[in-house]
């Protein structure tokens, strides 16, 4: 083989396989983008749905692309405050609801209502002594929300699906209403 | 035999396209249709004929800006509308957080927050815009518009300044 063919060659060999590493890219991206996806959560705002330390999440993108993420769900969104942050919290309701609050739990029982406008969504922790959420920022647009969280994939002792309602309902919180007049 | 392994390479081949191509648009640039009169004079400047898909300037959105969400006063965005996150919306970046905006037909200044922006439209006559939803957080921001890519007479790439008008509020 003359050294021309040889080197013919080998840039064939390098071309195909970095083909098939950019289709393997590819097809990563648009799983990721579209279909499921990964995350990691941590803080003690979702208690007790997660816990404290770093817990390993499945998203699905399809609900919030399709506007069906709905009150109940637990949803990753892109802070309001910061785009490249990630926040975890439960939608509380959407666009038309009437949510009663608790502004400031730890200090008071002071309570204020308000109606989620046209497409947002309130999202709070589970956690609402030390969740820093919708009701603090506000109602949080639709295209903020990034996927619903539906399974748990570590720590491997609570491997699972997330519900749709908080683990535990503690009686003494007041009930936050919601009424979607129609 | 032969048609359906040819069927398939065919579809094996535009499946890879596919991918490529969405994760090239999705990462890299991609090509947006304006439609609308909210940022004329910039894109679609008024002319007497209405031939629609013809007439309506294509532009080049750029998909990097948004691994760090760097973007700065005069940069055209594309975004979800904050009212219907389907619609996609073009318009120029007029604020930036910590910035003051004096609210028209009032005394009131408006303080942007942290995370937010606010976009106006170059003809604000014409524009659905901050100025009726208020703020609007960065996340919302699909991408940057540089270049106009149709017609061919107007191809070049986007000013960043807003042309003087000499409408203030």
């Amino acid at each position: 083989m003359s050294l021309f063919q040889l080197w013919a060659f080998i840039v064939k060999e390098a071309l195909d396989k970095s083909f098939l590493v950019a289709k393997f890219f590819c097809a990563v991206h648009v799983t990721d983008t579209y279909l499921c996806s990964t995350a990691l959560v941590h803080g003690p705002s979702m208690l007790p749905t997660f816990n404290l330390t770093n817990e390993i999440v499945l998203l699905e993108r399809i609900s919030t692309q399709n506007g069906k993420a709905g009150p109940g769900d637990v949803v990753v969104l892109r802070s309001p405050e910061n785009p490249r942050k990630f926040v975890t919290k439960r939608i509380i309701g959407t666009e038309g609801d009437n949510i009663t609050y608790i502004v400031d739990p730890k200090n008071s029982d002071r309570t204020e209502t308000i109606i989620v406008p046209k497409g947002h969504v309130w999202v709070q922790g589970d956690n609402i002594y030390n969740s820093y959420d919708s009701r603090n920022f506000g109602p949080v647009p639709y295209g903020l929300l990034q996927g619903k969280v539906f399974w748990r994939i570590w720590p491997a002792g609570v491997f699972g699906s997330i519900g749709r309602r908080p683990e535990t309902v503690d009686p003494a919180l007041k009930v936050v209403e919601q009424s979607n007049p129609s | 035999m032969r048609s359906t392994s040819f069927l398939w390479n065919v579809c094996k081949s535009s499946f890879t396209f596919g991918l490529i191509g969405l994760t090239v648009s999705d990462r890299v640039a991609s090509v947006v249709r304006v439609r609308g009169l909210s940022m004329s004079p910039t894109f679609n400047p008024p002319n007497n004929t209405s031939l629609g898909l013809f007439t309506d300037d294509h532009v080049l959105v750029e998909k990097r800006c948004l691994t760090d969400y760097k973007f700065s006063h005069g940069d055209v965005v594309v975004f979800c509308s904050p009212r219907n996150y389907k619609e996609k919306q073009i318009k120029r970046i007029t604020g930036m957080p910590g910035d003051w905006i004096s609210v028209p037909f009032s005394y009131d200044a408006v303080r942007i927050p942290e995370g937010h922006c606010w976009v106006e439209g170059d003809n604000p006559t014409d524009s659905l815009d901050s100025r009726s939803f208020g703020p609007i957080p960065l996340g919302l921001i699909r991408g940057r518009v540089t270049h106009v890519l149709w017609p061919p007479q107007r191809v070049g790439k986007i000013d960043k300044k807003l042309p003087r008008s000499g409408l203030s509020f």
